[in-house]
């Protein structure tokens, strides 16, 4: 963003303070607009003058310059499912936020038979992971081009569209790309590749066609080159391809490549190169060795470029593997450091229980709670859960830094009038806080059970530890 | 200049009688649409000479008479007039002025452009820090170890060169601790023997170091006293050659008199200490650590001012000389706190490197953290509705592969490990990253065609 104070973006505001964008004043929006939780077309007066006066129209789109991001944004896909990458603003997460998660697409190819490919589609499609009260998902397809022959690879992308997802079509050759996009172009799908030898056709349907477009060149003066041609044409969604080389001195012209290219975008402000950078994993699988050095290798280039400033990536493997550490390694990037990740503390209810179900403790620390409540949630326990304020932090960090205390349990017992909702006074304490068993029973008065180390294993604790034998 | 609508360029037209051109339709903002295949060349000549007239002023009529021209020369009907009317200074800078048939016109050159990558250079530099000493030092290690020294982020030996790369250390206990099955298996033949367990993690699973965790000194467990705990310190010292760190049990009253006795016994061997910590005395632990000649490691909880503030002390309350400070920010496990930990670490070293000199000291990570998490041990997952997780075996490897991975490239220079394959990737990846293999694919892009 060109603009780093709300004051500068203060002076295009309408200046009323007519509250209509859900913010008192328009000072506070204009700090919004800044920290990208708002955009200025979320500003409704300046929308309808801009519709009405030409003049205000050219105010509204400078804004819109001023406060876009540095990293271009380019959307892959249509409606719901639709994928934004790019987008960024900073080159570490702490200096802001880092905005667009990598997408992840996977690949499917049109030499495979129909029953094969239907399957792998499932797969992706139907992927879940619980993390933090909801589910992490995958996001779209990589359709190869394996046949060479463009009757067949466009039946295959019409197939691999009617599951809705985002696509990325993946063919070198003009003729196959085009049969792809007479069939799915209104899908918004992103070409893979335009290289130094086919650009002129891949330009061309870049326009006709309103697509995005990856642009692939190992040499940064031929990548920026093709940058600055499409876009004189008139192309704005572009997306770059350094070429990801997957082992030894390849892969590490590869990380510099990367990095180059987004330290210059962001922090040299060239804006020829300051688009979404695409990562191709999947290369791992040229590597010689067993399945499970390919793949083991294939999270590993991932991971690289999950930390540093890959936007889009193509992979092979769905062996969770490699898909639960890149995926919860992207929720962990993609984390606005700026918000904490807490939840209320309280008490609640699990599985409507009665009075005499236990009564167990947590930490207010989002992962935490998050993880003790869909074990016994799933797990189908019934019980009553008391989340302690621990200013965020989990266990074992809020029992060594002392948020997590016997007088702090004291007061949510009493806060949260748990004694009248229970005809027993046992609470079960996370195997982590062992060391405050003594201290919270003197407290508190209550009976105090340590639970096992990690709230996965709390059914099976409960077969043996509860009711409590005495 | 003068501001002009479409609805007073109709106007104008009416104006000059020319409204009733037969065939010829201005519609909505831009366009100008022919109706029928032949076109009265007498309908289009009036109009040019309105237009020409006007043009001083006519954006719109710019665009209506440009469409005109390349309506006449798409036609093969010559214009009316031999020269182009002059309306070029009228034309105002608006995008929208270019006409579409101009976008169809595509480059048949790349234009050239130079990437010029981005310089940036930092004006201070990590500390070198030394562990283990050889006979020449008066030790008796067979080589030593140096950590830190960078003067770039990791592994951007584009922007200056890392002299040296992280070291990996593996986790050595002075009593059966508990482990994770897939770590276990590795160990189950010298769970009993310390000295044994060092000499497995250096000859077969290359450890650079190895970290002797003493934890049967915690009172809680066996409440071995420091000067008999320190006895398989001098075991450990004579089985393996290589620097070693020792750590006590985490327990804030005993683990100063332990490490202390530690740092006695292996004097002249340049051991690290840990840790030093601010809730208990870490003034007692970084003592003994100069005294002896060893290295403190200064551990704080995810919170860069209280290692400000420990490294801090220790420099100043203690004199630690700053080549034998290294910090240990704390480490969690990808998907349980990383992005904290990351993020922490990231900014430790930009400080360092910025000049921040209570922070420009190498960094440990105590990677084995990432086996507690669920999805590196569980044998599936608690939530019904997931997709099934998968054999263990292999989850759990690339669960330390991955926390470490993403330590490193904070900026981490010592990894405490568990898993030999972990240990086995993480060295394999920071050699590539550091330039030391050779080898490559030849054709990065035969995936795109490649049949599977």
């Amino acid at each position: 963003m060109k603009v780093k104070s709300p004051l500068e973006v203060y002076n295009y505001l309408p200046r009323t303070n007519c509250g209509e964008c859900g913010f008192d004043t328009c000072m506070s929006f204009a700090a919004h607009i800044i920290d990208r939780s708002v955009t200025p077309l979320d500003c409704k007066p300046l929308v309808e003058e801009a519709k009405k006066d030409p003049k205000a129209k050219k105010k509204l789109e400078e804004l819109l310059e001023l406060t876009a991001p540095e990293i271009a944004e380019v959307v892959i896909g249509v409606g719901d499912n639709a994928v934004k990458i790019g987008g960024e603003e900073v080159l570490h997460r702490h200096e802001l936020t880092f905005f667009n998660p990598t997408g992840f697409f996977y690949d499917v190819w049109d030499t495979m038979d129909d029953k094969a490919l239907e399957e792998r589609c499932e797969r992706v499609v139907s992927y879940k992971k619980f993390y933090v009260g909801n589910f992490l998902t995958l996001d779209g397809f990589a359709v190869r081009c394996t046949s060479g022959d463009p009757k067949r690879y466009r039946e295959v992308v019409k197939k691999v569209a009617s599951y809705g997802k985002p696509m990325i079509l993946v063919a070198l050759d003009p003729e196959c790309m085009k049969a792809a996009l007479e069939e799915v172009a209104d899908q918004r799908p992103l070409m893979y590749a335009a290289t130094e030898g086919n650009w002129k056709e891949f330009l061309k349907m870049a326009l006709e066609y309103k697509v995005p477009v990856t642009l692939r060149a190992k040499d940064l003066d031929v990548l920026k080159s093709m940058a600055v041609t499409f876009k004189q044409a008139g192309v704005k969604d572009i997306v770059l391809d350094p070429v990801t080389e997957p082992l030894g001195e390849g892969l590490k012209g590869t990380f510099e490549r990367v990095i180059q290219l987004r330290r210059t975008a962001i922090a040299g402000q060239d804006k020829d190169v300051a688009y979404p950078i695409m990562i191709t994993p999947i290369a791992a699988w040229l590597i010689e060795g067993d399945e499970v050095t390919k793949s083991y290798w294939e999270a590993v280039i991932a991971s690289m470029f999950i930390v540093k400033y890959g936007d889009v990536m193509i992979f092979r493997s769905l062996d969770q593997h490699v898909v639960m550490p890149t995926i919860t390694l992207r929720f962990n990037i993609y984390t606005d450091p700026r918000t904490p990740v807490q939840v209320e503390p309280g008490l609640r209810a699990i599985n409507d229980p009665g009075p005499d179900d236990p009564v167990f403790i947590t930490t207010n620390f989002a992962l935490t709670y998050y993880t003790v409540e869909s074990d016994l949630t799933s797990g189908g326990i019934k019980g009553w859960l008391l989340v302690l304020n621990t200013e965020g932090l989990g266990v074992e960090v809020s029992v060594a830094g002392g948020q997590f205390t016997a007088s702090k349990v004291k007061e949510l017992i009493e806060e949260t009038k748990i004694e009248e909702k229970v005809n027993h006074r046992y609470l079960v304490i996370p195997g982590l806080a062992a060391r405050l068993q003594g201290a919270i029973e003197d407290e508190t008065g209550w009976k105090v059970l340590v639970g096992p180390m990690d709230s996965g294993r709390i059914k099976g604790w409960l077969e043996k530890n509860w009711p409590p034998k005495e | 200049m003068k501001k002009f609508t479409l609805e007073e360029f109709l106007e104008l037209l009416k104006k000059y009688n020319v409204e009733e051109i037969e065939g010829v339709k201005i519609e909505g903002d831009l366009e100008i649409e022919l109706e029928g295949s032949s076109v009265d060349l007498s309908a289009i000549a009036p109009l040019y000479s309105m237009l020409s007239e006007f043009g001083n002023f006519l954006y719109h009529a710019n665009m209506a008479l440009g469409y005109l021209q390349r309506l006449s020369a798409a036609l093969g009907i010559p214009t009316p007039f031999a020269a182009q009317p002059q309306l070029a200074p009228a034309a105002p800078a608006a995008p929208e002025a270019a006409p579409a048939v101009e976008e169809l016109k595509l480059p048949t050159e790349l234009v050239k452009a130079k990437f010029e990558p981005y310089k940036e250079e930092y004006p201070s530099k990590i500390e070198e820090v030394v562990l283990g000493a050889t006979k020449a030092d008066g030790g008796s290690r067979d080589y030593t170890i140096t950590l830190g020294g960078e003067r770039s982020l990791a592994f951007y030996t584009f922007d200056a060169p890392q002299p040296h790369l992280p070291a990996i250390a593996i986790d050595v206990f002075d009593r059966k601790p508990m482990l994770a099955k897939a770590v276990r298996v590795h160990y189950e033949d010298v769970l009993d023997n310390p000295a044994e367990w060092a000499r497995k993690c250096v000859k077969k699973f290359g450890a650079d170091l190895v970290t002797l965790h003493l934890i049967s000194t915690d009172p809680l467990l066996d409440d071995t006293p420091a000067s008999e705990a320190v006895k398989v310190l001098e075991d450990v010292l004579q089985a393996v050659k290589c620097p070693i760190i020792v750590g006590g049990s985490g327990n804030k009253e005993k683990d100063p008199e332990v490490l202390e006795k530690a740092a006695e016994v292996a004097e002249g061997e340049r051991i690290m200490l840990a840790s030093a910590t601010l809730d208990m005395d870490w003034e007692r632990i970084a003592n003994a650590a100069k005294k002896y000649g060893h290295v403190v490691l200064s551990w704080t909880q995810m919170d860069i001012n209280n290692q400000k503030t420990l490294n801090r002390y220790l420099l100043k309350r203690v004199g630690m000389p700053r080549d034998s400070i290294v910090m240990d920010p704390t480490t969690a496990a990808l998907g349980y706190g990383l992005d904290y930990a990351f993020t922490n670490m990231e900014r430790i070293r930009i400080s360092g490197l910025k000049g921040d000199t209570d922070l420009n000291f190498p960094m440990s990570s105590g990677t084995t953290n990432a086996w507690g998490a669920r999805e590196a041990w569980m044998i599936d997952s608690p939530i019904e509705e997931d997709t099934p997780w998968g054999p263990r075996e292999l989850r759990g490897p690339i669960w330390e592969i991955i926390t470490g991975l993403t330590l490193s490239l904070a900026g981490v220079d010592l990894f405490m490990m568990m898993h030999p394959v972990a240990v086995a990737v993480l060295k394999e990846v920071f050699n590539t990253l550091g330039g030391n293999v050779k080898e490559s694919v030849a054709d990065p892009g035969e995936w795109i065609f490649m049949e599977v």
